[in-house]
């Protein structure tokens, strides 16, 4: 599904990624922890073509095609999605008119008819009860006045109703208490097949007891330095990421 | 893998096109350049007009020869030469007073490019419709079914032969002659306009509609728009504006008074697309226009305007609430783009007891654009409980625009209630891309905030309309023309 290889960027030069490697199959969810400023969501927004960064060396790959010179827009028709860590905020657009755009921009651009009005009233209901949001939350101002958590549902509301092949979550956990993260992992769980995957990009293991990965990166410093199982998260809580570096410098 | 900067969004909101900037091959009758007595008469006498019409044009032009142009506006430009325009220009072949099928054929495959149909508005939009090309109305639609609910709609010309009563009472009370310089050149000048009265107690129909046109080179439009609500009456009114693309400046001023008789209602909504000017901020339209309403006892008058074209806006939509419990409101979107300026904004003098006004204001600029809100909230002595509530947003797109409000509120009474909201904000660049990652391209995304900016004062129009001017406020502001 995806492909990144010696993956070099930079933000006003200042290098943040050092070389990334990362592949992630259909089917499979992937993680990727690491301490403040190790690059978690430099890497997320690049993946989603986020062009504040600089990308020096190394290429991405989407199902086998190159997407690092693609527009963000492209990239998502292509099923790439980024569910941001901070949702912005559009006043007087509604959650319905936005994803509603959303959904025919990307209709369009592969050549379909927008889809009809019964049809998309029936995915959102569908997709709202699945995320177990309020029908009046679907008027209001697009993450206007929203709390943390309504913000995260709504992200996951959107990913829901596009689709994607591959669903980025940048902290999803942040700002969530424990009923809205149960009810978002459980989106997920519940969105997740054998033809897309997931990287989850998070701090802490909570959000990982309910969207269980196969694997576990640790990135530090612009590069991955260990790989594991669902356990190593486990371990990353228990004993925080200071014995990973000490590892290193051996 | 560029950077998508702030200058990025700026080309792209610079590169948009004037979608109305052709010009079609009508015959005209065009009257010699420049301004005197001599040509207000005849401009009168060309109309058929009664003495008393032509005395009064006489009585604005002596006193326009005495004054000058105001200054104050937050805007910059040549001054026109009012000497090297020509007062009246008139397709040849029009003549209100022979049906539709006797138009000329140029003239409706002009309208039929500016998207006015007048088949298709016969059968289908229950609109009624004036349309007024250079200086002269040349189509009013739904006449008979109008006559029937006793309702007059007509171009004031006509008015001015079979109402004369009805014009001569109404005419100049709301906006006198000597108002300012441009009311008082629109006075002695007029050549055209519109008129409507609703009898008493009656709801119009549908909407009433008035489409403005500049055709011919170096002519000034100068309508007039008189629209009279009697007691218990109901009327929303539109009005559109085009004009081809030219390199030099247009002068359009017009006059628009309302009268709303006691509990009467005028809904009356613009969309404003005069020429802006190219890229370079070379020719465009100067649109210095006075437009106010009176309200009396219970009467409700509301402004709707959607600003987009123009190089020079100065306009001021006003209601003078003098009976008590009167209503004004005025709701606003001028948008400025390239170099264009708009000062634009309103007045609502409160005289009435329990009086109520509300003022939405939303500006956006792009380009190097500069746009204003002025707005006055006057409060008389004997206007107790008097409300005013207004708020006025700013979006600002790139660095070289600017947003400026100039509120200016006098109270001469304890009573009142006035508040005054004001934001700015800025389209950022984690918007846009939000949008984009959503698989929404930039333009889009553009259109879409500001839509949503927008929103309070575009669900203020008529349905039709709101359509129109969310392209139009897409068409302004996106890359290309969608």
């Amino acid at each position: 599904m995806l492909k990144i290889s010696n993956l070099h960027a930079s933000v006003e030069d200042k290098d943040i990624l050092k070389g990334i490697n990362l592949e992630i199959k259909a089917g499979e969810v992937h993680a990727i922890m690491g301490p403040n400023g190790a690059g978690k969501s430099t890497l997320s927004s690049i993946i989603a073509g986020n062009e504040n960064y600089e990308v020096s060396e190394g290429e991405i790959l989407l199902e086998g095609e190159d997407i690092s010179e693609l527009a963000p827009e492209e990239r998502a028709h292509k099923g790439v999605f980024l569910s941001f860590q901070y949702p912005v905020e559009i006043p007087g657009v509604s959650v319905t008119n936005f994803i509603k755009t959303a959904i025919n921009e990307k209709r369009k651009a592969n050549n379909q008819e927008e889809m009809p009005a019964n049809e998309m009233l029936k995915l959102i209901r569908e997709k709202s009860e699945l995320l177990e949001m309020d029908r009046k939350f679907l008027s209001r101002s697009l993450n206007e006045g929203f709390s943390g958590g309504e913000k995260k549902r709504n992200e996951i509301f959107q990913m829901a109703m596009l689709e994607p092949k591959l669903a980025i979550l940048d902290e999803t956990d942040s700002g969530l208490d424990i009923d809205a993260l149960r009810i978002v992992a459980n989106g997920v769980n519940k969105l997740k097949n054998e033809n897309n995957a997931v990287l989850v990009i998070t701090h802490y293991q909570r959000l990982l007891d309910y969207i269980v990965p196969d694997f576990v990166h640790v990135l530090m410093d612009g590069k991955i330095v260990k790989t594991g199982g669902a356990d190593l998260a486990l371990e990353l809580e228990e004993k925080g990421y200071d014995w990973i570096k000490q590892e290193q410098e051996v | 893998m560029a950077k998508y900067t702030e200058d990025d969004l700026k080309v792209e909101l610079e590169t948009k096109e004037y979608e109305y900037g052709f010009y079609t091959e009508l015959e005209s009758e065009t009257f010699p350049i420049g301004l005197n007595e001599d040509i207000v008469r005849a401009i009168s006498q060309k109309k058929g007009e009664p003495q008393w019409m032509t005395d009064w044009r006489i009585e604005a032009f002596r006193a326009w020869q005495e004054m000058t142009e105001p200054e104050w506006a937050n805007v910059h430009y040549e001054k026109p030469d009012f000497q090297a325009i020509s007062y009246y220009s008139a397709p040849k072949k029009a003549d209100p007073s022979k049906s539709l099928d006797d138009v000329d054929p140029e003239l409706l495959a002009m309208y039929k490019k500016l998207g006015i149909s007048i088949d298709e508005q016969k059968k289908m939009n229950n609109i009624a419709m004036d349309i007024v090309v250079d200086s002269v109305s040349v189509a009013t639609t739904f006449k008979k079914t109008l006559a029937e609910k006793g309702i007059i709609f007509m171009s004031i010309s006509e008015a001015i032969k079979e109402h004369p009563d009805l014009v001569q009472k109404y005419l100049g009370t709301v906006v006198p002659q000597k108002d300012n310089f441009y009311a008082a050149l629109n006075s002695a000048v007029f050549s055209d306009g519109s008129f409507c009265y609703i009898p008493k107690g009656v709801r119009c129909p549908m909407e009433l509609s008035t489409y403005f046109r500049i055709n011919q080179a170096g002519t000034g439009q100068f309508e007039r728009t008189l629209v009279i609500a009697d007691e218990g009456s109901y009327v929303s009114y539109l009005e559109g504006c085009t004009a081809p693309s030219r390199d030099e400046n247009q002068l359009h001023a017009a006059v628009v008074e309302l009268i709303a008789l006691d509990d009467a209602e005028i809904k009356y909504s613009t969309v404003q697309n005069w020429y802006p000017g190219n890229k370079e901020g070379k020719g465009g339209v100067y649109n210095f226009v006075t437009k106010r309403g009176l309200c009396e006892k219970n009467a409700k008058i509301s402004w709707t305007q959607v600003e987009t074209g123009s190089a020079v806006t100065w306009k001021y939509p006003s209601c003078v609430l003098k009976g008590d419990n009167s209503i004004g409101e005025f709701y606003s979107i001028a948008v400025t783009n390239n170099f264009q300026q708009a000062d634009t904004g309103t007045k609502m003098i409160h005289l009435g007891k329990n009086t109520k006004s509300t003022i939405i204001s939303k500006g956006i600029s792009a380009g190097k654009s500069q746009n204003s809100y002025r707005g006055l909230v006057q409060i008389g002595a004997r206007a107790e409980n008097a409300r005013n509530f207004s708020q006025c947003d700013s979006l600002l797109m790139g660095n070289n625009c600017g947003a400026h409000t100039f509120p200016y509120i006098e109270s001469k009474n304890t009573t009142a209630k006035i508040e005054h909201e004001a934001t700015t904000s800025k389209i950022g660049e984690d918007q846009v891309f939000y949008c984009n990652q959503r698989g929404i391209p930039t333009e889009k995304a553009i259109a879409l905030i500001v839509n949503g900016f927008s929103k309070d004062v575009l669900n203020k129009l008529p349905m039709e309309f709101a359509v129109e001017a969310q392209k139009l406020l897409e068409i302004s502001l996106e890359g290309s023309v969608g």
